[in-house]
């Protein structure tokens, strides 16, 4: 196992895919040439040639699409939306051609395409670039939703989604795409569903995914060290579906869920955690769950604002203690 | 295309009239739910087109108002009419409908109901078709008004800027629902509009078969042979309101007439009787026969065939036992 950086992990599994299939191809804005805003697709270009690493004009919905269709006769293509604050401007091809053409033409055309974007709150990238958007796309039936936590889930979640035949969003992060991990030394295919425990704990489960697991295993250890709560982690790295006996079996365990979040709470990830903990397993719970989410307003310039207009660590510390001592 | 080519396409531009005037009936009957957009005006479009290029064998994508375009691809009229009647036996088992007709293996990759949608759908196809070194052509059929979506712009910049084997034909019938294309757009001549992409295009009457054979010929060679995309306009008119709901009031009663003077099947029809190719009679005989298939096979096939289970409504919504979803794949 090498420890590599997250976009060095996602790098390698473009590479590893387009040298077995050589109907594989990357496209998006500035990741031929140029190499990619995140270097996910550094060299390829290279190694490929402009006909499979397409250097697209700016022209989100369309390229989108003609990824699609170009999916329809058996290539696959990796999408990059250079961020998904953009993403809007696919959103149509993505909702009306992508989710939907499988149960449109009752199972005979299928468009197993991959989209990966970053989203999320980084350096003071202002309002249209720091936003959110997996809760939009979790709720598009057709679309399977991933996120990656960590390298090893980025380079394993990223070749699943290129060889399964449905289409994939994988949900990345401004901020990640340095973060170093170890990844197994041979290939990896990381299930599209399901969820990871990445810390057991009997007292309390902290619920979160991407950005948000790493907030979680550091209010963990806060827990752990300073209060003696012992807090179990659930990294939710499939967004759709969720994985609803994997969130029913930690409840049942730790009888209290805290959903951490980057994005707004409302319509969001922590609402459909807590309607499944409804659904499935309310009398489990020895406390209500509650979010801990990002602010309802559009991200702030400000650095001070920005990083109070979303959760971190102290937060999820104290809405555990809250929920465990009323305090 | 020799008498005996175009004695068939008569045939099948009456039977494309008679197949949507019969959905007409339907609907009105209650038989057929939902949006229905009918062909009738418009035949000789898709089917001379598709008779210049390779039904079944070139891909074939279109807007909502996509019956006559599967059939002429090879679709069957049965499994057609039998998802407009929203059975299982239908081409797309009864979960499209109208606007959403598919027939893959004929290479009918679909209806779509977003206006503009399968522009950049069917460069992606010519792209694939490119990388995989077959000798298909794309081919996309839309309307006029569709050229005032992004998608036009988008697609037919990268169709050129890739060199891809697409052909867009534009159905220009001077109508986007009830806006009249001049109201909507500055430049409404359509084939003009694609020189801002570098792309070879030109415009012919799209009521006269010959004439769109002919063009759709010269469109088709040119992009099966690589020299990249190629944008037809064929000037068209629809005889029917854009769809069932509405009645075309915003039409002059002159205009309508007008084009109705120009009816693509009257157009043929009189061409070969007046050659001596075909009788009135032959004509008539012809009719008999269309209205007996539709009436004795067609429609009794859409009304005896069952309804979709609806054990299997989540059927189809994602990929069965995907070995990549749940893990274990070494
Ligand atoms: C994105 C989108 N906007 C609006 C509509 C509603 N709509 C359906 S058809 C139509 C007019 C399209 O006209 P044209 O492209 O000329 O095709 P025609 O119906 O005349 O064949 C409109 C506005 C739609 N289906 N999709
Ligand atoms: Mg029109």
């Amino acid at each position: 196992m090498a420890e590599i950086m997250y976009w060095e992990a996602i790098r390698r599994a473009h590479d590893e895919e387009m040298a077995r299939d050589p109907l594989v191809i990357a496209m998006g804005e500035d990741i031929g040439v140029a190499g990619g805003t995140y270097k996910a697709t550094k060299g390829l270009y290279d190694k490929y040639g402009p006909e499979r690493v397409i250097d697209t004009p700016i022209s989100e919905n369309s390229f989108t699409g003609l990824g699609i269709g170009a999916s329809f006769l058996g290539v696959r293509p990796i999408i990059e939306l250079m961020s998904v604050n953009f993403a809007w401007l696919a959103m149509d091809q993505i909702f009306n051609s992508a989710a939907k053409v499988r149960y449109m033409s009752g199972g005979q055309l299928t468009a197993p395409v991959v989209i990966r974007s970053p989203g999320g709150t980084a350096h003071q990238l202002g309002a249209q670039h720091s936003a959110r958007m997996e809760k939009v796309f979790m709720g598009i039936a057709g679309l399977r939703v991933v996120t990656p936590s960590s390298p090893k889930q980025a380079y394993g979640l990223l070749k699943s989604a290129v060889r399964c035949n449905d289409p994939v969003f994988i949900n990345e992060h401004e901020l990640m795409y340095n973060m170093k991990g170890e990844v197994p030394d041979g290939e990896y295919f990381h299930p599209l569903e399901g969820s990871e425990v990445t810390r057991q704990g009997r007292d309390v489960t902290l619920f979160g995914y991407n950005i948000s697991v790493h907030w979680s295993m550091q209010a963990a250890e806060i827990l752990s060290k300073q209060h003696g709560i012992e807090a179990e982690v659930v990294d939710l790295y499939s967004l759709s579906p969720l994985d609803r006996a994997g969130i029913c079996e930690s409840v049942s365990k730790t009888h209290r869920a805290v959903i951490v979040e980057e994005a707004e709470a409302p319509v969001g990830v922590g609402a459909e955690v807590m309607a499944i903990i409804n659904e499935e397993c309310f009398f489990e719970l020895d406390a209500a769950p509650v979010r801990v989410s990002a602010k309802m307003v559009p991200t702030p310039f400000n650095h001070t604002l920005e990083k109070a207009s979303i959760p971190n660590a102290k937060d999820v510390v104290a809405a555990v203690l809250k929920m465990i001592s009323g305090k | 295309m020799n008498a005996a080519d175009k004695k068939r396409v008569l045939r099948e531009m009456l039977f494309a009239r008679r197949f949507e005037e019969r959905c007409y009936e339907a609907y009105v009957e209650r038989k057929i739910g939902g949006f229905l957009h009918l062909y009738p005006g418009q035949e000789a479009c898709a089917i001379g087109v598709m008779e210049a290029a390779r039904p079944g064998h070139d891909y074939v994508i279109t807007g909502y108002r996509d019956h006559i375009h599967a059939i002429k691809c090879g679709c069957d009229p049965k499994a057609v009419m039998a998802e407009l009647y929203a059975r299982e036996t239908g081409c797309s088992k009864g979960r499209g409908g109208s606007m959403h007709i598919f027939d893959v293996e004929h290479h009918f990759m679909g209806g779509y109901a977003l206006v503009g949608g399968p522009f950049p759908l069917a460069a992606g196809m010519a792209k694939a078709i490119k990388m995989k070194g077959g000798d298909e052509i794309a081919i996309c059929f839309l309307g006029d008004a569709a050229n005032n979506q992004g998608t036009f712009h988008e697609t037919l910049n990268m169709a050129s800027v890739w060199n891809l084997p697409v052909l867009f034909i534009c159905e220009n019938n001077l109508y986007g629902i009830g806006t009249a294309t001049h109201r909507s757009t500055a430049v409404t001549e359509q084939y003009k509009r694609a020189c801002s992409y570098g792309i070879e295009s030109s415009q012919t009457d799209g009521q006269d078969i010959d004439q769109v054979y002919a063009a759709a010929k010269v469109a088709v060679d040119f992009v099966r042979s690589g020299q990249g995309p190629y944008f037809l306009e064929l000037c068209t008119y629809r005889y029917r309101g854009h769809s069932m709901s509405d009645s075309g009031a915003y039409r002059t009663k002159e205009e309508v007439e007008e084009w109705g003077k120009r009816d693509p099947i009257v157009i043929l029809r009189d061409r070969l009787v007046e050659s001596g190719e075909l009788t009135l009679d032959d004509y008539q005989a012809m009719d008999k026969e269309i209205f007996a298939e539709i009436e004795n096979d067609i429609i009794p096939y859409a009304e005896n065939s069952p309804e979709p289970k609806v054990e299997e409504l989540e059927k189809y919504v994602l990929a069965e036992n995907d070995p990549y979803v749940k893990g274990g794949v070494r």
